[in-house]
C-alpha cells in the first residue's frame, strides 16, 4: 500500500518533459494509406497465374452473353448436309440436277474389276465389278477405314441374288470423305469365299438446284447451273452428329453450364454463410445443434443424393432439368461453408478490436456489419472461387452419365456425353466441350489460388 | 476409444436409416413406375403386378415392409430383370467395382505420396514445375476425358504393336484392370499429390528436422522417419472423401470402359426406373461409404498419437 501511494504521488519537476520539435515531431505517413481490399488486388495483380487465370474466366462470361448476339445461329438447328463435319472442313458443294435412276450403264471408260460407274458424290455411289471366281453372289461391305487384309471389311450394305448381278448403288447417309468398298465372293450357301476386292473412293459433295434454292445456297435471282460451286452454311467449330452447329451449342452449353457453376455456389455458400454466423453467433446450445445438424448433413454420401434427388425431381417434357439440379446442390453443399464461417466467426469474436468496439458501445448489428462480414469476407469469397470449379465438375459428372440436363438442353457434359460415343471418328465433337469444361475449371482453381494468397496471410499457399 | 468408436457407429446407422428413408421418399416421388411399359397392359394384370411388388398397400405400410426387409439385408426383386434378386445383383457385381476401386486407391495414395514427396524436396526447380502442372491438369480434367484418352491411348498403343497387347475394354484379368484404375484414380492422385507437397513443405522447414540434420543423420534417414512419416498424416486424413470421390468416380468409368460393376449397374437402373435396384444400391453404397469414412477415421487415430479420439 505504501509503494501504490508513492508512486501515485510522482510530480515531475518542471522541465522534465519537453515538446517535440522539428523533423521530431511525430511519424509521416510516407506511402498512401491502402485499405484491405486494395492491398489484396496489389498482390493479385502480382501474380501472373491468377491474372491470366482472371482473363480467362472474364473472356468466358463474354463468350457465354456476348458470343449468341454475335453468333447468331439457333443451336437446335439442324445442318443436314453437315453432319458431324471436323472445325475448317470444305465447305464447298457441287450442284447437280435431280436424281436418277440408274439403269447399270457407266460414263466412265471401261475398266477392269471394281469401279465406279461414275464420279462418287454424297447423292449415290455407283460401283460396277467383274464376276469374282467361284461366286454365285456378292456381298458389298463399306468402311470408314482403309482395309488390310485380316481387317473388318465395316458395315455390310448389301448382297446381290445372283451372279451376274455385278454392280451396287450406295445411297446410305453418303458424307463427303473417302470410303473403302469391298466386294466379297459368296458361294451358294451365302458363305464368304476368299475372292474379294477392295476399291477407295472419294465422295465429293453435291446438292440439288432445287435444294440449294429451297436452302437460300445460291444467291436469288441467279440462275443456277448443274456443275456450279456453291458453299454450304459456315459452322466455325463444325457440327456435331445431328449437324448442330458447334459454336452455337457451345455458347448454349456455357451459359447451362456457367449458371450453374455461378447460381449454385453462389446460393449455397450464402445460405452457409447466414447459417454460420448465426451459429457462430448465437453460440452455446444453439451452436452445438446446428452444427450437429451441418455434421450430419456433410455425412451423406453427396452425388448419390444428387441422383436421388434428381429422380424425384422428375424432368418433365420441355424442361431442362437445371433447377432441379442448382437446388439439390444448394440443399447439400452448404455445410462445408458454415462450418468455415462459424470457425471465423467465433475468431473474429474474440479480437480485441470487437471487444473495444463493444466497450464503446456498439450494437449487435453494428458489430455484424462492420466486424464479422468484412473479416470474414476474404475466407468467403475464397470457398466461392473453389466451388465454381466443383459445381461445373458436378454438372458435367451428372450430364455424362445422363443425370444431368434434359437433351435437346446443350451442357458442356451433356456435350462430352455425346461426343464420347463418336471420338475415334470426329473427335472435335468430344474434344471442345471437354477443353471448355478443363480450361474454365482450371481458371476458377488459379483464381482461387491467387485470392487466398492475396487475401489471407494466413491461408497462403506455400508455393 | 471404444467410447468414441460406439458413438461414430451409432451415428453412422442413423444417416445410413436417413438415406434409406430418403431414398423410399425419392422412389415414391418419382412420376411414372417401372410397370408402365410400352406393352398394354390390362388393369387385372396391372393389379396383380401391384400386389406381387406390394405396391397395392399404403404408402406407409410399405414404407414399414420395406425397412424390415432393410434389416433383414433383403433389398427385394428387381423390376426390369425378373426374378432376379437385388442382394444377387450386388453380391456378382460389387466386387468387381471394389477391386477398381481398391486399385485407384492404391494407385492415387501411393502416387500422391510420392510425387508429393518429390515436388516438395525439389522445391521450384524442374520436376517440381513438371509434376505441378499435371497436378494442375489432373485437378482441372474431368474424369470422363481421362478415360476417354485413357481408352484412346489404349487403341493407339494396341495399335503399335499390331496386337491386342491391353484390352480396351471389359473385365477378367489383371490386364484389363491396369488401365481403368489408374485413370479412376488420376484425379485423386493430383489431389493428394498437391496435399502431400504443402504438408511436406511444412515439415521440412520445421524444428526437428533441423535438429535431425544438426545431429548428422543422413538425408535418407531424415527423408523416411522424419519427413516421410509426418508428412502422410494428412494425406490419411483426407483418405476416407477419396474413397467416396472414387467410388462415384467408377461410375464413369466403368460406362466407358464396359465394366461389369455395381456403378455401371445402378446408373442403368436409374436410367429404367428399376425402383428396387436404385434403393438397394443407394442404400448399399451410402453405408458403405459411411463406414468407409469411419474406419479411416478411426485408423487416424491409431496412426497419429496426438490426435485424441473422444
Amino acid at each position: 500500500m505504501t509503494e501504490d501511494s508513492q508512486a501515485l504521488k510522482y510530480q515531475p519537476s518542471p522541465g522534465a518533459f519537453q515538446p517535440l520539435m522539428g523533423e521530431q515531431r511525430s511519424q509521416v505517413l510516407t506511402r498512401p494509406s491502402l485499405s484491405y481490399w486494395q492491398d489484396a488486388w496489389i498482390r493479385l495483380k502480382a501474380n501472373r497465374r491468377a491474372l491470366v487465370s482472371l482473363y480467362i474466366v472474364i473472356g468466358l462470361v463474354a463468350f457465354t452473353v456476348v458470343g449468341p448476339m454475335i453468333w447468331r445461329v439457333d443451336p437446335a438447328a439442324q445442318d443436314l448436309d453437315q453432319v458431324s463435319t471436323p472445325p475448317g472442313a470444305s465447305r464447298a458443294a457441287t450442284l447437280v440436277g435431280p436424281y436418277e435412276l440408274w439403269d447399270g450403264s457407266s460414263t466412265a471408260p471401261d475398266q477392269d474389276g471394281l469401279h465406279l460407274a461414275e464420279p462418287a458424290t454424297t447423292e449415290a455411289v455407283r460401283l460396277l465389278w467383274d464376276p469374282l471366281p467361284g461366286a454365285a453372289a456378292y456381298r458389298v461391305y463399306r468402311n470408314i477405314f482403309p482395309v488390310a487384309p485380316g481387317d473388318a471389311l465395316g458395315l455390310p450394305l448389301a448382297e446381290t441374288l445372283t451372279a451376274d448381278d455385278t454392280r451396287f448403288e450406295d445411297r446410305l447417309d453418303l458424307q463427303p470423305r473417302t470410303y473403302y468398298y469391298t466386294v466379297v465372293a459368296l458361294d451358294e450357301q451365302g458363305n464368304e469365299l476368299p475372292a474379294r476386292e477392295t476399291l477407295d473412293v472419294p465422295v465429293t459433295r453435291v446438292v440439288t438446284i432445287e435444294e440449294a434454292v429451297s436452302r437460300g445456297l445460291v444467291e436469288p435471282g441467279s440462275n443456277p447451273a448443274v456443275g456450279d460451286q456453291v458453299k454450304l452454311m459456315l459452322h466455325p467449330l463444325g457440327t456435331d452428329y445431328l449437324g448442330r452447329d458447334m459454336l452455337a451449342r457451345l455458347m448454349e452449353g456455357a451459359r447451362v453450364s456457367l449458371f450453374i457453376g455461378i447460381a449454385a455456389p453462389a446460393l449455397f455458400v450464402l445460405f452457409g454463410v447466414i447459417y454460420g454466423s448465426a451459429a457462430g453467433f448465437v453460440g452455446g446450445r444453439g451452436d452445438q445443434a446446428l452444427m450437429r445438424v451441418a455434421d450430419f448433413v456433410i455425412a451423406l454420401p453427396f452425388l448419390l443424393f444428387m441422383i436421388l434427388f434428381k429422380i424425384a425431381f422428375g424432368i418433365g417434357p420441355g424442361e431442362s432439368g437445371i433447377l432441379p439440379m442448382v437446388v439439390a446442390m444448394v440443399l447439400l453443399l452448404w455445410p462445408a461453408t458454415a462450418r468455415l464461417v462459424r470457425g471465423q466467426i467465433l475468431q473474429v469474436r474474440e479480437e480485441g478490436y470487437v471487444d473495444a468496439a463493444r466497450l464503446l458501445g456498439a450494437r449487435t448489428n453494428y458489430l455484424i456489419l462492420r466486424h464479422m462480414i468484412p473479416n470474414t469476407m476474404g475466407v468467403i469469397l475464397v470457398t466461392l472461387t473453389f466451388a465454381v470449379p466443383n459445381a461445373i465438375f458436378i454438372e458435367a459428372f451428372l450430364s455424362f452419365i445422363g443425370m444431368g440436363v434434359a437433351p435437346p438442353t446443350p451442357s458442356w457434359g451433356s456435350m462430352c456425353n455425346e461426343g464420347i460415343k463418336t471420338m475415334l471418328t470426329y473427335p472435335h465433337e468430344l474434344i471442345l466441350p471437354a477443353a471448355l469444361i478443363s480450361i474454365t475449371v482450371l481458371a476458377f482453381n488459379l483464381l482461387g489460388d491467387g485470392l487466398r494468397d492475396a487475401l489471407d496471410a494466413k491461408m497462403r499457399s506455400q508455393e | 476409444m471404444w467410447r468414441y468408436t460406439a458413438k461414430r457407429l451409432l451415428q453412422g446407422v442413423i444417416t445410413v436409416w436417413f438415406i434409406a428413408t430418403a431414398t423410399f421418399i425419392a422412389m415414391h416421388n418419382v412420376p411414372g413406375d417401372p410397370l408402365t411399359s410400352d406393352k398394354a397392359v390390362s388393369d387385372d394384370i396391372r393389379a396383380n403386378l401391384e400386389a406381387k411388388y406390394g405396391l397395392d398397400k399404403p404408402v406407409t405400410q410399405q414404407y414399414f415392409i420395406y425397412m424390415g426387409n432393410l434389416l433383414r439385408g433383403d433389398f427385394g426383386i428387381s423390376f426390369t430383370q425378373k426374378n432376379r434378386e437385388v442382394n444377387d445383383i450386388i453380391r456378382e457385381h460389387f466386387p468387381v467395382s471394389a477391386t477398381l476401386g481398391i486399385l485407384a486407391i492404391v494407385f492415387a495414395g501411393l502416387g500422391g505420396v510420392l510425387w508429393g514427396a518429390l515436388t516438395a524436396l525439389y522445391r521450384n526447380r524442374l520436376p517440381d514445375i513438371i509434376i505441378m502442372f499435371l497436378v494442375i491438369l489432373g485437378i482441372s480434367v474431368p474424369s470422363f476425358v481421362f478415360a476417354a484418352l485413357g481408352q484412346l491411348t489404349l487403341v493407339n498403343f494396341n495399335d503399335l504393336f499390331g496386337r491386342s497387347l491391353l484390352p480396351v475394354a471389359g473385365w477378367g484379368t489383371v490386364w484389363h484392370m491396369l488401365v481403368p484404375s489408374l485413370v479412376l484414380g488420376l484425379g485423386t492422385m493430383a489431389y493428394l499429390t498437391r496435399l502431400m507437397r504443402s504438408s511436406m513443405l511444412e515439415i521440412i522447414s520445421s524444428d526437428y528436422v533441423r535438429t535431425a540434420k544438426a545431429k548428422g543423420l543422413p538425408p535418407t534417414r531424415i527423408f523416411s522417419r522424419h519427413q516421410l512419416r509426418n508428412a502422410i498424416l494428412p494425406v490419411v486424413t483426407v483418405l476416407g472423401p477419396s474413397i467416396a470421390a472414387i467410388t462415384t468416380g467408377g461410375f464413369v468409368v466403368e460406362l466407358v470402359f464396359a465394366i461389369p460393376g455395381l456403378g455401371r449397374y445402378f446408373v442403368q437402373a436409374v436410367q429404367q426406373l428399376d425402383y428396387t435396384v436404385i434403393m438397394g444400391t443407394t442404400v448399399f453404397y451410402g453405408a458403405f461409404l459411411v463406414l468407409m469414412v469411419i474406419i479411416v477415421d478411426l485408423l487416424y487415430g491409431l496412426i497419429d498419437p496426438r490426435v485424441r479420439l473422444d
